[in-house]
């Protein structure tokens, strides 16, 4: 027994002494940063050119401190509780939306945002935000379809109405995401992405169940790793993992069907409960000048909105019109508009109903 | 002075169990009899036993779980019999517990690895002039890297009950003129069952609501709740009907251990 308890005791010292170097660990490498001179950025992970952030650092000597999430559900959920404060954060379109309803992001003034005319008339005052109130644009992109040119050319997936040919047999990769998946569906049926409408919601649930025998698999951020190692030829994913699922074997290809897709925004917008407001003004300042957005659309690889920092990019990345689509495609790209629970849950089961449906 | 320790040791454990245990679960009961509207109701109840996909999931995953649980067992018996009759048993027993210093992840990943187009599984096949097949996304690697994962679970009990089986009743059976085989039907099976039914409990349960495995091995093909209490608390925020599920799993888990539950000591 006494010997139980000794090993109980060790195991607790042991603990709180991890805990304790954690702590100064964690104060040594300045980590937790506090004082005036601060700017905390939620922001996606590796959305961002470190080089950037040193560089803001040195301009105009407000300490950054970047911390990280993986889905726009988890950082409105960590918001929303508001136990930690944050600066900045960039949520997607539809996002930014149910946010501003909530009223959990601050007004932009924009007397104090000195870039606004960098940026793309075509893509301000969007839905999601009219006039701006919340946010300023980030990185754009589109959903679309990425194929292996050794297998197939661009005719064979030109339209979203040609991945239901049989000979996609066993060959398709979705992304795992109901609006994405129906979208294009809905969008291959000339309805909008934003459709609510029961009678279309159950048409494009039965059109996309006849793709089922095409379907290999249906993955999150996996996709692009396995259609780089060729687990799959076709694959239904955004402009943005389509970048680095390239950039990782040369012979893939993204293009966007002429008939329209979706068309996303991350955005930079100031949480309610921000403590540093100067130093969220002049970080998205900062981001509007051209020559800093063009550094970071060439280390990302998304398409930037900035008018004037695209027109810096070299040639061969401002002729992709897989990630700068013509304009004749911009025209039909459709935004998400942020929907309520009972259209969002319609949309997940209409998708669940999709997956578990047997070829 | 005992009773002072035990007292100490009882304040203990009943508050981990307070706070671990029961909070969770009636935190848990709670969401998933709040529908939204601010009232207690069985509206997600309702929800759930009335919708066909949802029962379909349901029955999608004790099924699996069940596959899962039976192709474990059907490993690890004899496996479990074999190192239980070898010398350095403390060696063999090592090298099955190694794998679960793993992270679940990793161990996935590296089954990526080996199931895919170009992995080593096929490469192998191609070498043997078999061909290429697709093992990724299909049922049967799903199962395979479940089972996987759950082996150790299997064994360790299995073994722990063979152990402590005394030796002699074996000989004495045998003396008594019983075969081997009826030695082991007889005397050994009845013996061990105590470890075959904790080793079940300890691979069923946690089968019901894997969900990481059946997205990145199984590509989504398979569906069972996990992939839904997932999907209802990050996509949804349904928190209500997420949190249903998940009793509905717990509900499942009780019946799994009733029907396990050894008989001799209640």
């Amino acid at each position: 027994m006494k010997k139980i308890l000794w090993s109980c005791l060790a195991i607790v010292l042991a603990i709180l002494g991890l805990l304790g170097l954690k702590t100064y660990i964690d104060y040594q490498s300045g980590d937790h940063v506090s004082g005036d001179k601060v700017l905390n950025f939620y922001n996606w992970g590796d959305y961002i050119d470190p080089d950037l952030l040193t560089k803001f650092t040195k301009e105009t000597g407000y300490q950054v401190s970047y911390k990280t999430f993986d889905s726009n559900e988890a950082m409105y959920t960590k918001i929303k509780q508001g136990g930690t404060s944050y600066d900045l954060t960039v949520p997607s379109d539809y996002t930014v939306q149910k946010m501003a309803q909530e009223g959990l992001l601050e007004p932009l003034d924009h007397k104090r945002l000195t870039g606004l005319g960098n940026y793309d008339r075509q893509f301000m005052n969007l839905s999601f935000d009219r006039g701006n109130r919340y946010s300023v644009p980030y990185f754009w992109g589109t959903l679309g379809i990425l194929y292996n040119s050794k297998k197939y050319s661009a005719q064979d997936v030109a339209h979203w109405d040609d991945l239901w040919q049989p000979k996609f047999k066993q060959q398709l990769m979705l992304v795992d995401s109901a609006r994405d998946v129906l979208g294009f569906t809905l969008i291959s049926q000339g309805k909008s992405v934003n459709d609510q409408s029961d009678a279309d919601l159950a048409a494009a649930q039965g059109k996309l169940t006849s793709l089922m025998p095409n379907v290999k698999a249906i993955v999150a951020d996996e996709l692009k790793m396995y259609m780089a190692q060729g687990e799959a030829n076709v694959g239904v994913t955004y402009s943005g993992e389509a970048a680095q699922a390239m950039q990782n074997n040369p012979d893939l290809r993204y293009l966007v069907p002429s008939e329209g897709s979706n068309e996303w925004f991350d955005n930079l917008v100031i949480p309610k409960n921000a403590k540093h407001k100067d130093a969220a003004y002049a970080f998205i300042n900062f981001m509007s000048k051209p020559e800093n957005a063009a550094q970071n659309a060439k280390y990302i690889g998304y398409a930037t909105p900035n008018k004037k920092a695209y027109d810096l990019l070299p040639a061969a990345i401002r002729n992709d019109q897989a990630f700068y689509p013509k304009q004749a495609t911009l025209d039909r790209l459709q935004v998400y508009d942020s929907f309520d629970k009972t259209w969002t849950e319609k949309y997940n089961d209409a998708f669940l109903a999709f997956k578990m449906s047997r070829p | 002075m005992k009773t002072r320790i035990s007292w100490t040791y009882l304040i203990f454990y009943g508050g981990w169990l307070l706070l671990f245990v029961i909070a969770p679960l009636l935190l848990l009961l709670w969401q998933s009899l709040n529908t939204g509207s601010g009232h207690l109701s069985l509206d997600n109840y309702g929800q759930f036993f009335t919708s066909g996909l949802y029962l379909t999931m349901a029955f999608n995953s004790v099924w699996y779980a069940f596959l899962i649980t039976l192709v474990t067992l059907l490993i690890s018996y004899p496996t479990a019999y074999f190192i239980s009759q070898l010398k350095h048993q403390q060696f063999w027993l090592l090298l099955v517990i190694l794998p679960t210093w793993i992270n679940l992840l990793l161990k996935t990943y590296a089954f990526i690895g080996l199931l895919s187009h170009n992995g080593v599984v096929n490469s192998l096949l191609a070498g043997l002039g078999l061909g290429s097949h697709q093992l990724l996304f299909t049922n049967w690697s799903f199962m395979l890297v479940a089972a996987y994962i759950e082996i150790p679970f299997m064994i360790l009990p299995i073994f722990n009950a063979l152990t402590e089986i005394d030796p002699l009743l074996s000989r004495a059976s045998q003396d008594l003129g019983a075969s081997k085989w009826q030695t082991w039907r007889k005397v050994t099976l009845p013996l061990s069952m105590p470890g075959v039914k904790a080793g079940i409990q300890a691979v069923f349960i946690p089968s019901l609501s894997l969900f990481m495995v059946t997205r990145l091995i199984g590509g989504n093909r398979v569906i069972t709740l996990g992939t839904a209490i997932e999907e209802h608390f990050l996509v949804t925020q349904n928190w209500g009907l997420g949190s249903t599920i998940g009793m509905i799993l717990i509900f499942a888990m009780v019946i799994a251990m009733i029907l396990t539950r050894d008989r001799r000591k209640s």
